[in-house]
């Protein structure tokens, strides 16, 4: 056992998947002894889905180092091709888990294509050149979304841009997505035990990818682009790469969002989704996953906490936000944060030496 | 460009005529064979109508005054920069098509003047980095942590240990890049470079920022690791004693050009290498260019 | 004729947007961030307007003044708050927190605005202008605007070149730390910049209010992101490029709307940018970076 924790970083991941469980089993415990409001219950499925959100959104913005600006498109996208095959399994699968299951395989499959084409252009830009491209792509999935209407009877699927009626459903057909509003009549499947174990599949993906080869080739490229290649490392695979991976998990997500719903609209995933999102990830910390559920969870709670002060909790939600990335970049409080933590972390893994520390031999 | 024919880069390639590379590579064919090499930015004539020819195990230099064009050649050979004119052939081999990566696994490994380590990573993992085209796996095999995942991070680790302990920086594996003292972090890239298997190492002012004692090291290290790797190493150095000591060819560069060619005693014998060391004054180096 | 008409609603669109964009583009060029609140200063300024016009029976160019009075005050006040103790501190730690500040604008509006519209009622001193027997009609509102971007590019060109504050922008975004040296106030001129930035703003918000009569809290979100669309589009830091690029921003929506598909002219807006930025990553006329090695 002890060998087990003696690397930090699968310290730090085993910490993490437990901390993970361990929430899991506690709301579980709390849900059944009828502890839980109803309100809560109610962002249980939104809490996971979001948390999914962060950590994938953690591998683009903090282990690749690109700023996106429109990670809520992907989710977007998976949101609705899922709740399009929810419905096309209708009739065809009796499990709903089965049903939720290939449904997000799907949101997550169609999401990683959308993350390919867009990662298209997106590979060849740089910094706020590439995030406005990511806030474009995020902006065009939304406004083609609601204007979208798609439709299913016994001929199959059916498209239209103009209006439901011109779906021309045939008797016993149904509208999916109406347009301006949203994906209708959908049958709820997801369940909090189904968003666990999302989280935890996104854990081991990104985990065991950041501990990997193409990890580090990941993370050489967020540090230096040029000497990446000088070593024989495809920038364009490994941006492409990381981004493809991200889009994909961001699709399951969004299948799992909206198949907790009876409706889900496009404008759930406009660019303030995109940047709450971004949100969670820099206040948990660049590439820190843990960092990233944490604020997920936290960030998403604080709102429903809040309500007691109804009219200011979105303003006081402002405050708190600027006030958190003002103390973290306050140099005293930084140094202060250090000295606590090397009071209670003897040994650290990754050692600072200051400049001109002694020589090697 | 098109591939130069045997007598077509004979043609092209001037051997000089007293040729400096090492004896002992003259029966093989010559790592590298750059000929009518040149670049411009805009106006400036940064590199111009550079030739070289590398033996295989040869340690050779590139001097020259600060601007004269130095890492600029560093950069074509690279692929960093897009060459105007000129060719290379790495091994017998054109490089015209390749890009930045295809250079390194064609064989080609170079340092930064500089440095550029990703500071954020463990010293392990910047060499693990350099390791990337020795022990691979795809992403699945990663993810899904199946066995070829394991028995390639065990040979990654060993071989990292293997290279560290040149330098007797073992102990330095978990420490971050970034916080490395400067003579340690120019090591740490030169193993890095060198993970990637090179044939050829490009190490660009490798002694800069280091007191005399770390140099006679590095000088004494330099050596050790072409003859225990086999394989040619060009330098970029101000310090002459490291030049003169260890390098057997030695290119003088000045304004873009080649102003002079030989052997360390060629080149501390010749007026104009002196001369452009001493440094005249500024009309009449100008009035020299034209 | 409508081709035409269309052509110079989407010139009068797109000139608000290039003076939202400027002041987008200023900033960055200057203190090196994205001001995310810029938007949201815009329609501050609109209630502003707003305000004064209706609340305190202003006339137009008094209400206009004071609403430009209150955004620089409250520019000003952003950024000696919100981003100057993150001068040195990570570009996205100031993107979070530009963010912040958007939110906190925009509900604190709803608190005091409440979420209901707000019909504005227009500052434009002049009427509608029928051209060619009534076939070619130009709104007095897009004339208006058109004249007034004209005026503040070529002010603003004036200030950036031909003034000692301009000189010192113009330093302070070539190279902070040597402008710094050479004993320019690097502090006091980015505070300029917003000052100056957020006037703009505040005047968008007044034309933009005028054009589009409806004011709620989140107005200046949309037009906040299609102008930094146009600043990038232009060359983000360009001053001509964030004309240049509000302008066709404007033209390729009005356009997109009248003769592709109403519905979906932000696709299109978009879906241009990206084509734009495939074929020039930087920008129509940003600056190429070059990386030396
Ligand atoms: N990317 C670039 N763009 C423009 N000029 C460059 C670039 N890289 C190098 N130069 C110029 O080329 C000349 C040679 O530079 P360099 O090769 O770095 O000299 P050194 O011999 O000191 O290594 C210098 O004048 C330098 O300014
Ligand atoms: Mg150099």
């Amino acid at each position: 056992m002890r060998r087990l924790f003696q690397e930090k970083t699968t310290r730090n991941n085993t910490v993490t998947y437990l901390m993970v469980i361990a929430a899991y089993v506690l709301m579980q415990l709390l849900l059944s002894g009828g502890h839980i409001s109803s309100a809560l219950q109610g962002q249980l499925v939104p809490i996971t889905a979001y948390i999914v959100m962060a950590v994938s959104l953690n591998l683009t913005v903090g282990v690749l180092g690109e700023l996106s600006l429109g990670h809520a498109g992907f989710m977007s996208v998976g949101a609705f091709s899922g709740v399009i095959m929810s419905f096309l399994l209708e009739s065809q699968i009796a499990s709903p888990g089965l049903r939720l299951l290939l449904s997000m395989i799907i949101g997550a499959i169609v999401a990683g294509i959308f993350g390919f084409l867009i990662g298209i252009p997106v590979m060849r830009l740089q910094g706020d050149y590439l995030a406005i491209v990511t806030l474009a792509f995020g902006e065009i999935i939304k406004n083609v979304m609601n204007t979208i209407y798609i439709g299913l009877d016994a001929e199959g699927l059916k498209l239209s841009m103009s209006s439901s009626a011109a779906l021309n459903l045939v008797e016993g057909g149904k509208t999916i997505i109406n347009g301006p509003m949203g994906a209708v009549g959908i049958k709820k499947l997801s369940t909090f035990t189904a968003g666990f174990v999302l989280i935890l599949i996104t854990l081991f993906i990104v985990l065991n990818l950041i501990n990997s080869r193409a990890g580090r080739a990941i993370m050489a490229v967020r540090d230096n682009k040029i000497a990446a290649e000088s070593l024989g490392i495809s920038v364009w695979r490994y941006r492409m790469m990381a981004f493809i991976t991200s889009a994909t998990l961001a699709g399951a997500a969004g299948a799992l969002y909206a198949l907790n719903y009876s409706t889900v609209i496009a404008r759930k995933f406009d660019f303030n989704t995109s940047i709450l999102v971004l949100v969670f990830v820099v206040l948990g910390g660049m590439g820190n996953i843990r960092g990233s559920i944490i604020a997920a969870t936290i960030l998403t709670v604080l709102p429903e906490v809040l309500r007691a002060f109804n009219d200011i909790r979105m303003l006081a939600y402002a405050v708190i936000l600027i006030l958190v990335m003002l103390a973290r970049n306050n140099a005293r409080l930084k140094r202060l944060f250090g000295q606590i933590k090397g009071i209670f972390t003897r040994q650290q893994a990754v050692v600072n030496i200051e400049e001109g520390g002694d020589s090697l031999d | 460009m098109i591939l130069l024919t045997e007598k077509e880069r004979t043609r092209m390639v001037p051997v000089p005529s007293h040729s400096i590379i090492p004896e002992r590579d003259l029966e093989q064919r010559p790592i590298l064979e750059v000929s009518r090499l040149g670049i411009n930015f805009g106006g400036l004539v940064a590199v111009d109508d550079f030739n070289v020819i590398v033996g295989r195990s040869e340690i050779s230099g590139l001097i020259g005054p600060n601007g004269a064009g130095k890492t600029t050649i560093f950069n074509l050979l690279t692929k960093v920069y897009e060459p105007t004119s000129g060719a290379i052939l790495l091994d017998g081999q054109s490089t015209e098509k390749m890009n930045t990566v295809q250079i390194n696994k064609a064989g080609i490994a170079r340092t930064f003047q500089n440095i550029r380590l990703f500071p954020s990573l463990s010293v392990e993992d910047n060499i693990k980095i350099g390791l990337h085209n020795q022990f691979k796996y795809d992403m699945l095999t990663g993810i899904l942590r199946l066995p070829r995942f394991f028995s390639a991070e065990k040979h990654a680790r060993e071989k990292v240990r293997e290279l560290l302990s040149i330098f007797n920086m073992e102990h330095m594996a978990k420490y971050k890049a970034g916080s490395l003292p400067y003579g340690a972090q120019r090591r740490l890239e030169f193993l890095r470079a060198l993970a990637t298997n090179p044939k050829l190492l490009l190490l660009d002012e490798p002694a800069a920022g280091m007191n005399p004692s770390e140099t006679e090291d590095l000088m004494k290290h330099i050596q050790k690791i072409r003859d225990q790797f086999n394989i040619a190493i060009m330098l970029i150095e101000h310090d002459m004693r490291l030049v003169m000591g260890i390098c057997e060819g030695i290119a003088v560069i000045n304004y873009g050009r080649i102003i002079a060619k030989g052997t360390p005693e060629e080149i501390q014998a010749n007026p104009e290498v002196i001369e452009a060391y001493l440094g005249k004054k500024k009309d009449e180096r100008h009035a020299d260019r034209q | 004729m409508a081709f035409l008409s269309y052509l110079i609603s989407g010139i009068s669109l797109g000139s608000i947007y290039a003076i939202i964009a400027l002041g987008y583009t200023m900033v960055y060029g200057i203190a090196k961030m994205l001001n995310f609140a810029h938007g949201d200063v815009i329609m501050v300024g609109g209630y502003m307007a707003y305000m004064a016009t209706t609340e305190f029976g202003w006339s137009p160019l008094p209400s206009t003044l004071f609403a430009m009075a209150v955004c620089t005050l409250l520019g000003v006040l952003i950024e000696q708050f919100a981003y100057k103790p993150l001068r040195r501190a990570p570009s996205l730690a100031v993107l979070i927190t530009a963010i912040g500040v958007s939110y906190f604008l925009q509900n604190a509006a709803l608190l005091l605005w409440s979420a209901n519209p707000k019909s504005f009622t227009s500052v434009v001193p002049f009427g509608t202008l029928r051209l060619f027997d009534g076939r070619l009609i130009i709104s007095g509102t897009a004339m208006f605007t058109i004249i007034i971007c004209i005026v503040i590019i070529v002010g603003l060109s004036a200030i950036v070149h031909r003034t000692k504050v301009g000189k010192a922008m113009r330093a302070v975004s070539e190279d902070r730390d040597a402008a710094q040296l050479m004993g320019v106030s690097v502090n006091r001129t980015i505070s300029t910049t917003f000052a100056i930035g957020s006037a703009l703003a505040a005047i968008a918000g007044v034309l933009l209010s005028s054009a589009y009569p409806i004011l709620m809290p989140t107005s200046g979100a949309m037009p906040g992101i299609k102008a930094f669309t146009a600043a990038v589009f232009g060359g983000i830091g360009s001053i001509p490029g964030a004309f240049l690029g509000g302008i066709l921003l404007g033209i390729i929506e009005i356009l997109g709307k009248a003769y592709i598909s109403t519905q979906l002219s932000d696709a299109i807006v978009f879906a241009v940018l990206i084509i734009i930025l495939l074929v020039k990553p930087t920008g129509l006329l940003g600056r190429k970076v070059l990386v030396k090695v």
